[in-house]
């Protein structure tokens, strides 16, 4: 009875749901919302080298196939329904050695060219393997060096200059058609390093380097994400990567290299004081003062970023003054203490590091 | 009759402690997620204290949770107490991890020790870390020779081991070690 009365307000639902052209314009705007996601800066499917054009390619070739496949069962499917509705003669008894021969051949197929589309992905998925790490030999280009923490990424640029070493954290600058290898260490648990838009992922291993080589072709800003659960805040462990033009990332990496502006104003001169006789110096460098502790990020140049606690915050004002003053409230348990600090400290504070070009 | 109640309430008991048992492990594990921030650190004390142990109205607030021992471990090298003390061994500072206590061995006493500084050579620490992260700091330091519960103590070390984990040290009784004359003041 209720299964009658279920059936029936499907049906009446599917007259109405076709009836309603209104509706079926909703659905398709959603659908097309929907792939407009899969184009955006965090995303398999909007490739910005060639790693990832390998991974992408594979992916759509694998989604047409499968739903080629998918097709073909469904109406093979419907067919096999309707023929059974259609009035027949024929019983099970009555079957000839002709049909059940047919039949089997049919299963035969069937199976055979499941094989083989099977074969065919595992060949192509190869290759796209291979492709990914015959490219890895190319190791002329940019070093960059990525450690994990719970929960940031510490960033540092390699040089053969040792007076040319910089590091920063959570935001990374490339050149755009420049590969760039990068050595992943963690120092405490494992975190996973994934731009989607770039490579696939790697794994950040304690006491391990890995390595992993990727390049941008096109200029942008890509979003990656810690993809191994690494505690906490393991969800808010991001990273931007600024893919840009060679000569403005030769231009930030000059910048990045020299040390701390020094502080101009008063206001500036006291939060520096502020900052080197309270916690903050004992986890926090700033290259030119005598900050040189390497437990968090770097903050030389830290109002040059665009977002503070791994790519949680944007870096203005207000953010870096709730971070600074209770970081456990916008992510409990990183590593952060609170700092209560007089009210004007911390706005000399706020200054100082504001000034950090 | 008699005897099925006695069973039961042997039953009864028996998952009463249980229960006690799991609630116990409940809070070995806990983790403070809003430590009590910077504040004035209080404990001030002259610089010519003996090392008589004073008791103290202030107890360490963590000395039985597991996640804040692992915590100061971390924070013991990171902190750089290894830079003098080396892993509780002792370098050109003195040793943490045998029975010998020249400030005393309270929790309270290592606390002061790490907000005053000593004479010759331990720094002050004052406004420089954290309340709460001192404590777990202290709660480490007295795990070193075994003041603290085996089963709250690290168990494990991230990198290699410079010695047994502080879970398998046998407790040392502290006994009081005269200021050494490099540290006397004039």
């Amino acid at each position: 009875m209720i299964a009658k009365r279920q059936i029936a307000q499907v049906e009446s639902f599917g007259r109405w749901y076709f009836r309603r052209a209104r509706l079926r314009w909703l659905v398709l705007v959603a659908a097309l919302l929907f792939l407009n996601g899969c184009g955006g800066f965090q995303s398999v499917l909007n490739p910005g080298g060639p790693q990832s054009e390998h991974i992408s390619r594979l992916w759509w070739f694998m989604l047409f196939v499968s739903t080629a496949v998918f097709l073909l069962v469904m109406i093979s499917l419907w067919l096999a329904v309707n023929s059974r509705t259609k009035p027949t003669n024929s019983s099970p008894e009555k079957e000839t050695v002709g049909t059940k021969g047919r039949k089997g051949l049919i299963v035969i197929l069937a199976t055979g060219v499941t094989v083989a589309i099977l074969f065919a992905f595992m060949v192509d998925s190869f290759l796209v393997g291979r492709g990914l790490t015959a490219e890895l030999e190319r190791k002329q280009g940019l070093n960059i060096e990525i450690t994990g923490h719970q929960w940031w990424w510490e960033v540092r640029y390699q040089d053969v200059d040792a007076s040319s070493i910089f590091t920063t954290a959570n935001e990374i600058h490339i050149p755009v058609g420049v590969p760039v290898t990068f050595s992943l260490k963690a120092s405490d648990v494992i975190h996973s390093f994934w731009v989607p838009n770039l490579h696939g992922k790697k794994d950040l291993i304690p006491g391990k380097i890995s390595t992993i080589w990727l390049q941008a072709d096109r200029p942008g800003v890509y979003r990656g994400q810690c993809a191994e659960y690494c505690g906490h805040q393991h969800a808010h462990m991001a990273l931007w990567i600024f893919a840009e033009p060679l000569e403005q990332f030769d231009a930030w990496r000059r910048a990045q290299i020299q040390s701390a502006v020094s502080p101009a104003s008063a206001s500036e001169q006291k939060g520096q004081q502020v900052f080197l006789s309270s916690a903050c110096v004992m986890c926090h460098a700033i290259n030119g003062t005598p900050a040189g502790a390497n437990f968090g990020p770097n903050l030389t140049h830290l109002a040059t970023r665009k977002t503070i606690a791994a790519a949680t915050l944007a870096n203005d004002r207000s953010h870096l003054q709730q971070w600074v003053d209770d970081s456990q409230q916008v992510k409990p348990g990183n590593r952060m203490p609170a700092n209560k600090l007089r009210p004007e400290d911390m706005q000399a504070l706020l200054d100082y590091l504001q000034s950090l070009k | 009759m008699y005897l099925r109640n006695l069973k039961l309430s042997g039953t009864s008991a028996a998952l009463g402690m249980v229960a006690v048992l799991l609630l116990a492990s409940c809070k070995r594990e806990t983790r403070n997620f809003d430590p009590s921030p910077m504040g004035q650190q209080k404990v001030v004390m002259s610089d010519l204290q003996p090392g008589a142990t004073k008791p103290s109205p202030e107890r360490n607030p963590v000395e039985e949770n597991a996640t804040a021992l692992s915590d100061g471990k971390r924070l013991f090298s990171q902190y750089n107490c290894t830079g003098c003390h080396a892993n509780g061994g002792g370098a050109i500072g003195p040793a943490l991890m045998d029975e010998k206590w020249i400030y005393g061995s309270e929790p309270e006493n290592i606390y002061a020790t790490i907000v005053e500084g000593r004479p010759n050579g331990m720094p002050s620490f004052r406004n420089k870390i954290s309340d709460y992260q001192i404590w777990e700091l202290s709660a480490y330091v007295r795990s070193l020779s075994g003041q603290i519960r085996k089963d709250v103590a690290p168990g494990r070390s991230d990198d290699m081991n410079a010695h047994p984990s502080e879970q398998r040290v046998e407790r040392k009784t502290p006994e009081q070690s005269a200021i050494p004359k490099a540290a006397e003041q004039p």
